[in-house]
């Protein structure tokens, strides 16, 4: 990295510019003085708990919450019926009961008629403390009639299955997205599928067709969802502290939801514990926490539990896929077709942009070079928790770059070939790009052969599969599996990009004070990324300032741009680049007013790091902070220009950007107990320029850890009563530094051709990329007895059916 | 962050005190010893004692000794001691291998043996070790106090004769001079209740089996154990044939549930896999390999 080691060094021995610094927020985090939604404490704040459904489907006959209400410190009781009762002045439907999700559909913030799944929101208690409320849950007398739940997404849209969405006048368990579909295409079905049957025909042709799921996981942030709202009824301000991703769309919504004034609602969110996108969608406790403070007229705090957490909150994935891949016998892919049943949950509440109701899924075509690529998705309600968008998935690309690198794998065991070969030969060129994938994607740009081939360098690829061999004779099992995963981030150019007409652009502003030292003001919401840190660096690599020198601000809508927050790893694409364009927007006023200053014309001036000179007698020239005084000064300064160095921008992304990386993960399987051991993993990223290396690494060592997890433990399972059987950390397991190996990084470097400072943003890579390499390295393990997939996670017990020839369905309870 | 519902606490000073405080509160007093189990279900509100009085001032619950031809393990002695005693790794290797698999260290610092027997989940590790090795424990009431061994202490799941008045105040288990025992167990990620645990000691004498014992966890083995299996090795060699053969009357003597951590097949057949590894292991430990 010869690039790192020529930024010069700050007074406090920080890169003027990019390279590794420790992050700027860790002081405080450190030393648990962090400032996370729990930690607010508003003098007369009252507390709040929410009573949930035990039952995954059934009417609310009654509710009796007359001893909630005795309870002695009870302030109020809320129920659905009580919110029906009051007149909403918007136009998103006319009272309380039910809210707008993200992408037009309605839920529920407490249930009126029928509960849709088990830990749905049915009533509200607040209290003076937070035990007194849940004491008083225990006192609430729901008599419920238990329905028929649909809880197999295979079922749902069977003839004759229960209705979940009756409250719609629905007829079945379709779902309709805003644009009146039913299922959702890309791609040219005509031309995949005749591509697929020419190869079915051709001797010289294989198809190979499997279904793989991607079962139901939660993004389980360290910190939960909660908030503490208070509306001051002289002022009639409301101020709430929220766990967001994307407070300035969250005001907005806000807004429409409560029917209040937008200039009247302050959206802080402190420090956030962690979201993965569990903290994009606005949850009906949020808008409960309002509604509490509309009527007690004092601040409410309301704080999800654990297992509130778990059930209720946005799960990620569930998709169920039937992928075909046509290819040559030498391994050239033809064709890949993917048909997939996405389950929903009870309310079609995912986040994503308007015009992609599956997310980014269509970027399934992959890193390799072939013409024909279709995509089918059919979304269906269930008896379960809404979400389906979230835990790093950047629009569902995990589940993309999933089905890809797994149905590559069956390819190569149906050739015998290795998969690093078959890849090898398919993977695209350095001249192809920029390429419009089959699907319709623009790829910015990449060197994938040169980082697959840095990552089986740094793996001894050849020496494992020597390796291998030898241990196979020996009757021990270890597997090696690749993954190579493409995908598309930094949502989005406005006009094709929006959340509920919200388009996806990033505002910022950047204040120099006359002293030359800067504020930051962002749009995007870190909930542990270390915005604190690289945003200055940024401003740094921009403008000379010492990033010690520049504050960045975020988390309040009162004193930051509007913009659409952090998910689908759009900060550094979308406001890193507004970050890029507004410190130049600075630095072209600098050169006006230190033009002015050293009487010269602006076009006479040269930038140097930190310093316009006059071209061609370096030693005449200012620094940025001189010039940041001068502008506060009487000097007098050319028409047009009023004074300070002061800007703001707005970034509309021209296009994604494509970060890549090649993974390799190396496993070892004991057939007699199942058990799988993470060896080792390889992970070469390739996010273009790294602003902070020392950040990206933790970024993927955090993915990745992701990764292990999903593929071996991680689940969310529903009985057919529809129990939740992931709804504690006891159930839902989340993976340990035991299970996690050394990670061995790499990198290389590819710029985006269209990014100000050529940066990709890296937030999901890991998570993307990481499972199928993982799950590869299980079934190349395993293939000596003939499997040739088994669905996640891997437990000892899946692993074991396996090689019995005997895989289980894991999205149901095991039997 | 969990709540559990109201509850009174109350700091035991000895033994006859914790009694006291017992007998005075009747059943819906809870012992609380390190927690790890107890305070959990009271938080979820799946527990929810009035009272709970607190064992962790009673030092002379505390320690391990031998005591003529048994150790002897206090009720309040932790995880963390058992793995890390020098007593018990020379007598049996079965305590080390168990406990770095139980739990984690946070829980392994807290939690107690008494507890761990008394909780008697149907998936503890040590209810497996302490019915391999054919242990028993001293039970304290008003009365005195009376032994038990531990093949009869379980009435069932989260059961046990420990009377509502009672405490468990010690587990002791006899010195085997020459056995070699083993402790295996299957999890879905450390610090995960076992999907399945087997754990064994053998002596093995003159080429014979001649004394064994073989404890089983989260399988469904009644007490926690497999007499029919330890009754064919004895007089027998330790050959692979026989081995396997007592690992399969000891899956025979399992009756799991299917749930999340696997189905009952693959139970059954961790019950055999683990029974003839730990068997294999303790056979050749006794004969000093």
């Amino acid at each position: 990295m010869t690039a790192v080691e020529e930024v010069p060094l700050s007074a406090a021995g920080n890169p003027i510019g990019f390279g590794s610094m420790r992050r700027v927020e860790d002081a405080r985090f450190v030393r648990g003085q962090g400032n996370y939604v729990d930690d607010v404490n508003l003098p007369g704040m009252l507390h709040s708990a929410i009573l949930r459904s035990p039952h995954a489907h059934a009417r609310i006959v009654s509710i009796d919450a007359a001893a909630a209400e005795a309870l002695p410190g009870v302030v109020a009781v809320i129920t659905g019926k009580i919110l029906e009762g009051i007149p909403r002045p918007s136009l998103l439907g006319d009272n309380f009961a039910w809210m707008p999700t993200l992408s037009y559909d309605t839920q529920a913030v407490l249930a009126t008629d029928k509960v849709r799944f088990q830990g749905q929101e049915v009533a509200y208690v607040i209290a003076e403390s937070r035990y007194i409320a849940k004491d008083a849950l225990e006192l609430i007398d729901v008599e419920y009639e238990i329905l028929e739940p649909v809880m197999d997404a295979k079922r749902a849209l069977d003839a004759g299955a229960p209705i979940i969405r009756d409250d719609k006048g629905q007829t079945d368990n379709s779902i309709t997205d805003v644009h009146g579909n039913k299922t959702w295409e890309s791609g040219n079905a005509e031309s995949t599928a005749a591509a697929i049957a020419a190869a079915k025909a051709d001797p010289n042709c294989v198809v190979v067709t499997q279904e793989i799921m991607y079962p139901r996981v939660h993004p389980a942030p360290m910190e939960t969802c909660g908030s503490v709202s208070y509306l001051d009824k002289v002022t009639g301000q409301l101020t709430m502290y929220t766990t967001t991703q994307a407070p300035h769309a969250h005001r907005t919504v806000y807004a429409m939801v409560a029917g209040l004034p937008e200039q009247k609602i302050r959206i802080i969110s402190p420090d956030i514990g962690g979201g993965f996108g569990n903290k994009v969608p606005v949850y009906p406790g949020y808008v409960l926490s309002v509604i509490g403070t509309i009527v007690t007229g004092k601040p409410v705090k309301w704080i999800e539990d654990r297992g509130e957490n778990l059930v209720s909150t946005g799960f990620a994935r569930d998709y169920h896929m039937t992928a075909s891949i046509a290819a040559t016998k030498e391994g050239k892919i033809l064709a890949v077709d993917v048909d997939v049943l996405a389950d929903h949950g009870a309310f079609n509440g995912v986040a994503q942009p308007t015009n992609y109701p599956a997310g980014f899924f269509n970027i399934f075509s992959g890193s390799y070079d072939y013409a024909d690529a279709h995509c089918k998705v059919t979304p269906v309600y269930t008896n379960k928790a809404p979400g389906g968008v979230a835990y790093a998935c950047s629009f569902r690309i995990t589940e993309a770059a999933y089905v890809i690198e797994r149905v590559v794998d069956c390819l190569a065991q149906e050739l015998q070939m290795d998969p690093a070969e078959l890849r090898l030969k398919n993977l695209l060129r350095p001249e192809q790009f920029p390429y419009l994938s089959p699907t319709g994607w623009e790829y910015d740009s990449g060197e994938y052969e040169k980082t697959m081939r840095v990552a089986m360098e740094m793996a001894g690829y050849d020496e494992l599969r020597r390796e291998q061999a030898e241990k196979r004779a020996k009757g021990e099992y270890m597997g090696i599996g690749i993954s190579f995963f493409t995908e598309g981030v930094g949502a989005g150019p406005r006009r094709d990009m929006d959340i509920l007409g919200l388009g996806m652009a990033d505002g910022i502003e950047l204040r120099v004070h006359p002293t030359g030292k800067a504020q930051l003001r962002l749009s995007v919401q870190s909930q542990g990324q270390g915005h604190e840190t690289t945003f200055a660096q940024i401003v740094a690599h921009e403008l000379g300032i010492p990033p010690e020198d520049i504050e960045v601000l975020h988390g309040d809508t009162d004193n930051t741009p509007f913009g659409l927050g952090t998910y689908g790893s759009r900060s550094t694409p979308v406001s890193g680049a507004a970050a890029s364009v507004v410190a130049r927007k600075v630095r072209d006023r600098a050169r006006i007013v230190a033009a002015a200053a050293l009487e010269c014309a602006p076009d006479d001036l040269d930038w140097e790091l930190g310093r316009w000179y006059v071209k061609g007698d370096r030693e005449r020239g200012k620094t940025i902070a001189e010039i940041a005084l001068l502008s506060h000064s009487s000097l007098e300064l050319p028409e047009g220009v009023e004074g300070h160095l002061d800007a703001t921008a707005v970034y509309n992304p021209p296009s994604l950007t494509y970060p890549y990386g090649c993974y390799i993960c190396v496993v070892d399987v004991d057939p007699g107990t199942g058990q799988v051991k993470v060896r080792r993993f390889i992970a070469v990223d390739d996010c273009g320029t790294r602003i902070n290396p020392m950040i990206v690494e933790g970024q993927v060592h955090g993915g990745l850890a992701d990764g292990v997890g999903m593929a071996l433990m991680e689940l969310i399972a529903f009985d057919s009563d529809g129990n939740n059987l992931g709804g504690s950390f006891m159930d839902y397991l989340l993976p340990t530094a035991v299970e996690c190996p050394d990670w061995e990084l790499g990198e290389t470097v590819t710029p985006s051709p269209h990014h100000p400072i050529g940066a990709k943003g890296v937030g999901e890579s890991a998570t993307v990329g990481s499972p199928a390499a993982v799950v590869n390295a299980v079934i190349d393990a395993l293939s000596p007895f003939g499997v040739r997939h088994a669905d996640m996670p891997l437990t000892p017990a899946n692993v074991w059916r396996a090689i019995q020839g005997n895989a289980m369905r894991v999205d149901m309870a095991i039997e | 962050m969990q709540t559990p519902a109201p509850v009174d606490y109350a700091r035991a000073t000895s033994v006859a005190d914790a009694i006291d405080l017992l007998e005075k509160h009747g059943d819906e007093a809870r012992l609380l010893a390190g927690g790890h189990s107890l305070l959990p279900m009271m938080k979820l509100r799946l527990a929810r004692p009035e009272i709970l009085i607190d064992l962790n001032d009673l030092d002379e619950l505390r320690g391990i000794r031998i005591e003529g031809e048994e150790i002897v393990i206090g009720a309040m002695v932790t995880h963390a001691e058992i793995l890390d005693s020098p007593v018990l790794a020379e007598h049996y290797a079965i305590f080390r291998e168990a406990e770095k698999v139980i739990a984690d260290p946070i829980v392994r610092n807290k939690g107690t043996i008494g507890g761990s027997m008394c909780q008697a989940d149907p998936s503890e590790d040590l209810s497996a070790v302490g019915s391999a090795l054919k242990g028993s424990v001293v039970i304290q009431g008003s009365g005195g106090k009376r032994t038990l061994a531990l093949r009869e202490f379980h009435e069932g799941p989260y059961e046990t004769k420990v009377g509502d008045a009672e405490i468990l105040i010690e587990v002791r288990f006899p010195i085997r001079p020459g056995a070699g025992s083993a402790y295996e167990k299957v999890e879905r990620r450390v610090g995960d209740w076992p999907v399945a645990s087997a754990g064994v000691f053998v002596v093995v004498s003159g080429g014979v089996v001649t004394d064994c014992g073989i404890g089983l966890t989260a399988i469904g083995a009644e007490h926690f154990c497999a007499p029919d299996a330890e009754a064919y090795l004895i007089g027998k060699a330790p050959t692979e044939e026989n081995l396997a053969a007592a690992a399969q009357l000891a899956a025979d003597a399992c009756t799991p549930y299917a749930d999340q951590r696997g189905p009952v097949d693959y139970k059954l057949h961790l019950a055999r896999e683990l029974t003839l590894r730990t068997l294999r292991k303790a056979a050749a430990s006794s004969q000093g390999a």
